[in-house]
Formats: C-alpha cells, sequence, structure tokens
C-alpha cells in the first residue's frame, strides 16, 4: 500500500501521454508510433531548459512545442511524402533518437531535486502540498482534459474528428483531410512530450530510452479505460478521464504485480500481451457474431 | 452552369489493367437543369462524377463550375460548389458523430474551419425543422451517432447535408440503389422536392431506366467512356424504356444483353 502513491502519480504523468495516443488512434485512427521518441524529446527538453536555469512552466511548454514539431514532422512524411502512417511514426521515433542525444548531449541527463526547483518529484509523494505530484498532475490533467474538450467542439476540433471517422465524407464537405491528420499528429505528440517533461522531473533525470514501449502503455490506458468505463462515460470529456483513469490502473496492477514477486524483467512481455488480447477482443466478438448472424439469420440484413 | 470540356481519364495506363474510363467528354449544363445518367457497367459515369468532384486528376480537359476553372482544384476545395451523395450510404456521413454535428459539418462547406463553436444553439434549431420535413422521424435524434440509422436514413440526411448550403451543382451517384425499392422511392422523392424546392443544377445516375426518363429534364446515357444519348426537354417526356433500349443499340453497336437486365429492372 505504501507504493499507491506513486503508482497513482505515474499513471497521472502517463494519463496525459496515453490521451494524447487517445487522439490519434481512437480520433485520427491512426496508430502513430512517433510518441515512444516524442515522449524522450519532451522529457530531454524540459530537462535541459531547467538546467539552464529556465522557468518551469516554460519549460514544460517548450517540451509541448517539441512535441508539436515531431508531431508535424510525422504527418508531413506521411500526408506530403505519402509514407504510411506507422512507417512515417517508426522514421520519425528513430530520427528523434538521434536528436534526444543531441539535445542532452549523452544518452541521460539528471536533475537533482535538492540543487533545482522542480515542478514535482517522486520525493513529494506524501507530502500534503501543492507539489506533490498527486496535485500538480491532477490538476494539469483535468485543464488539458476541459481544453481538449473545448477544442474537439469548435469547427477546427470537429474537422479533425470528421477526418478521422470518414475522409471521404470530409473531403466531400470541404475539409482539408491532409492538414487535419497534421494537426491532430501534432497535437497528440505535444501531450505526450508534455508527459514526457513531468516524468522527468518525477524520476528526476530524462533518459534516451525513457519513451520506449510508451505506444503500449498508452494503448494499455485507452483499452482499459474503455473497457471499464465505456458503457457508462458516454461524453467526450469523460472519455478523456478514462482513459486517465485507465492508465492510473494499468499503473496499480503492475505495482502489485511485482510486489507479488513477477520478475520486473518480464514487465514489458506482459504489457504487450495485455495490449493485444485487449486489442483482438473486439475483432473475435465480430467474427463470433458475423458467424453466428449467416447462421441464423442467412445474412447481414441490409436495412 | 457546368462545362465539362474534352476530359479524358485512362486508369492505369500503360499496364495490361489499362483502362480508358473517359474518352472524350463534353457536356454543358444550365442553370436549374436536372441530368439523369444512365449506362452498363464500366461505362464512365461514376469515374464522370468523381472527375467532376476532382476525387482523381483528369488527364487532360476542363471543368469550369459556375465561371470558376476548377480543374486542378483538390477535391475539398471543390466542395465548396457542390453537394454530393454517393451509392453506399456509409460513404456520405460520419457514422461515429452525431446527426447534428454531421448537419453542422456540412453547414461549414466551403468556410475557413476557426476555433468557433462547432455547432450552435441557433443551428439545433434549424436543423431539427429541416430533419421535420423529411419526416423519417430523426428530429427528435438529432445526438443519435449516425452510425445508429439505417442506410434510407443515412442516405436521406447525406441529401440534407448536401444541400445546406445550396451548392453549384448536386452530384447523385446512383444514390438509391443500394437501397431496398421503398426506401429508395421515399429517398428519390426527398431528392425531387430538395432539388426543385432550391432549383439545383443536378447530375444523377441511376440504374432504373424508368427514375431515368421520369426524373429530370434530361437524360443522357454513356457507353465506353462517352456521352452516345443526350435526350432534353419535350423529347424526353415521351420517351420509353424500349426507345431507349433501341438508342443504345443503335449509338454504340452492340447488343444490350446482361446491361439490358440490369437497365430495365
Amino acid at each position: 500500500m505504501g507504493a499507491l502513491p506513486g503508482s497513482v502519480s505515474q499513471g497521472l504523468i502517463w494519463g496525459i501521454m496515453a490521451i494524447g495516443v487517445y487522439i490519434t488512434y481512437r480520433i485520427l485512427d491512426v496508430a502513430d508510433l512517433t510518441v515512444d521518441g516524442s515522449f524522450a524529446t519532451g522529457g530531454a527538453v524540459a530537462v535541459v531548459l531547467i538546467l539552464n536555469g529556465c522557468n518551469l512552466w516554460l519549460a514544460m511548454i517548450a517540451a509541448f512545442i517539441a512535441g508539436l514539431l515531431a508531431g508535424a514532422i510525422t504527418g508531413l512524411l506521411h500526408t506530403f511524402m505519402g509514407i504510411p502512417p506507422i512507417l512515417a511514426g517508426i522514421l520519425t521515433q528513430l530520427s528523434l533518437y538521434s536528436i534526444n542525444l543531441k539535445i542532452m548531449g549523452k544518452a541521460n541527463q539528471s536533475v537533482n531535486v535538492n540543487q533545482t526547483d522542480l515542478l514535482i518529484s517522486l520525493r513529494w509523494v506524501k507530502e500534503f502540498a501543492l507539489h506533490n505530484p498527486l496535485i500538480t498532475v491532477g490538476i494539469v490533467l483535468v485543464v488539458l482534459i476541459a481544453a481538449l474538450y473545448w477544442f474537439f467542439g469548435t469547427e477546427m476540433g470537429c474537422g479533425i474528428r470528421a477526418t478521422g471517422a470518414n475522409l471521404n465524407m470530409s473531403r466531400a464537405q470541404g475539409i482539408n483531410t491532409n492538414f487535419n491528420k497534421v494537426l491532430g499528429i501534432m497535437l497528440s505528440n505535444g501531450l505526450v512530450a508534455f508527459s514526457g517533461a513531468f516524468l522527468a522531473q518525477y524520476q528526476g533525470f530524462a533518459d534516451v530510452k525513457m519513451g520506449q514501449g510508451a505506444i503500449v502503455i498508452g494503448l494499455a490506458a485507452v483499452i482499459i479505460g474503455e473497457a471499464l468505463f465505456g458503457k457508462i462515460f458516454k461524453n467526450f470529456a469523460l472519455r478523456l478521464l478514462s482513459v486517465a483513469f485507465g492508465s492510473i490502473i494499468y499503473y496499480i496492477v503492475v505495482q502489485a504485480v511485482i510486489t507479488m514477486g513477477l520478475d520486473a524483467n518480464l514487465l514489458k512481455l506482459l504489457s504487450a500481451a495485455i495490449v493485444a488480447i485487449f486489442l483482438a477482443i473486439p475483432y473475435w466478438k465480430k467474427q463470433f457474431t458475423e458467424k453466428h448472424m449467416s447462421h441464423s439469420k442467412g445474412g447481414k440484413a441490409n436495412a | 452552369m457546368l462545362d465539362i470540356i474534352n476530359v479524358e481519364k485512362t486508369f492505369n495506363p500503360g499496364t495490361i489493367n489499362e483502362k480508358k474510363a473517359l474518352n472524350g467528354i463534353n457536356l454543358h449544363l444550365d442553370e436549374g437543369d436536372f441530368v439523369t445518367v444512365i449506362g452498363g457497367n464500366g461505362a464512365g459515369k461514376s469515374t464522370m462524377l468523381n472527375m467532376i468532384a476532382g476525387v482523381y486528376p483528369v488527364d487532360c480537359g476542363n471543368i469550369i463550375v459556375d465561371g470558376v476553372d476548377v480543374t486542378r482544384l483538390p477535391e475539398y476545395k471543390r466542395a465548396k460548389y457542390l453537394g454530393r451523395v454517393f451509392q453506399d450510404p456509409m460513404t456520405g456521413t460520419a457514422a461515429d458523430m452525431q446527426i447534428e454535428e454531421n448537419l453542422a459539418l456540412a453547414a461549414r462547406r466551403g468556410k475557413r474551419r476557426t476555433l468557433r463553436a462547432g455547432i450552435t444553439a441557433k443551428e439545433r434549431k434549424e436543423y431539427k425543422e429541416l430533419l421535420k420535413i423529411l419526416d423519417l422521424g430523426l428530429e427528435d435524434r438529432l445526438t443519435a451517432k449516425v452510425g445508429l440509422l439505417s442506410g434510407g436514413q443515412r442516405q436521406a440526411l447525406t441529401l440534407l447535408m448536401a444541400t445546406l448550403k445550396k451548392p453549384k451543382l448536386l452530384l447523385l451517384d446512383e444514390h438509391t440503389a443500394a437501397l431496398d425499392p421503398k426506401t429508395a422511392k421515399k429517398v428519390l422523392d426527398i431528392t425531387e422536392d430538395i432539388v426543385a424546392k432550391n432549383n439545383l443544377m443536378t447530375i444523377m445516375i441511376t440504374h432504373n431506366m424508368a427514375d431515368a426518363i421520369r426524373v429530370g429534364n434530361r437524360l443522357i446515357m454513356m457507353h465506353e467512356g462517352q456521352i452516345v444519348v443526350d435526350v432534353k426537354g419535350e423529347e424526353k417526356k415521351k420517351l420509353t424504356i424500349e426507345q431507349l433500349l433501341q438508342m443504345f443499340e443503335a449509338s454504340s453497336g452492340t447488343q444490350m444483353t446482361s446491361d439490358k437486365v440490369m437497365l430495365s429492372k
């Protein structure tokens, strides 16, 4: 139980990242692998700026902007150069590895909370104060969800949603689908990098490998959130909230299985397996119902 | 006004799958013209509509809508001038979005999408009234996801979306073909209503010869990427299905075998 505040804090931080994944995976209907790189970019940018005496919130905003740029690269690789989105993401992710090394000058860069003022740190998880990550990240998360709720209700945000929902219809209604794809991928990676900037402060260092497998954790959060709250949370803001809950639950479960004695080295294997199974369930369900329908009704009725 | 001037399109040029879809199409439409288009499979009907809409670029020729040469404009920019309804009811609407959201997207066709509200309370009232006219019970389901609607309801909604901002030209690509006969009739009735009310210049592809003759003021028949029959006004009103079949055989030089079955259904 002593580890609970830490798990929840991590879950909250990764929850912001998972909301970024939700934007590409669920709203734009694109699996964007840039996030593995842009997460570390966010951490690297924030840590280097903080070490150079930059204002903390300014460093967070800079991380967000770095993420936007990373997303723009993937978006342009896809829309302007015609590269399939998954491959476009992988290309950006790989190039970000070099860029992240250049930003930090080495593979990892630490910020010591004793010497530098930080927004959050794991050292403060049990303190009753604003710099407790539970409070700071919790407030930021709520503000972000509110902002995204507003944005996706605007004409521009609706354009992104329409692009993800139906490309043909969007173009027929005068929506520049390529522009909206780029915009959506940018926004997603901006949030991911922002989340990376929080995690770097929380753990006291940024590392080029800190985003490894981030997409899987993001997807796990999205899927857990939908599985547990999908039936009751219909409103868009609540859906984003359920993604954050999904992330928190993921980290509590991870902590629990490690406490129960699971070899921590197997963690990524376990995460991947869980995500694979949850991704398969809707497919299996559909196959089962179609089989069932064709036996009982002789095919799908056409209304 | 619409002018299609000498438009050609070949798919997969230089391969064994080379297919000349449009072979020098010329067509002039006046304000308020309602043209029905018939022709066998592969005649180039849908390709012609897709060329006008900008789905693919033309090989040569020009397309001029309302005095604007749109030949080089991307699909989303041409949308400003065009309303479109597709054969597949899934294509024209976003299933994951609400009825009112779909309409709101259509209401902003041709306008820059800003950070203003995606839908306003005033719009909701307007949409409710417009949906009432359709008489499909959709006016009480504004916030329902479009994915829950039947094919006929979706086509009617797509029609409303295509004409919500009055288009210069309405393109209907066999928009009743995927529906059962009763629903198809209902959607066609709605179509005629909307076109008449707004005096829309319209091109409608259909497989139903009787509809092609009854609806609109002009009928064209396509064959192998060309317009082979063009009948207008009084002459069109007196047309019979038999005459139409004869015309087809005379102009194309082929017997209407499999096409005959499909066209005369």
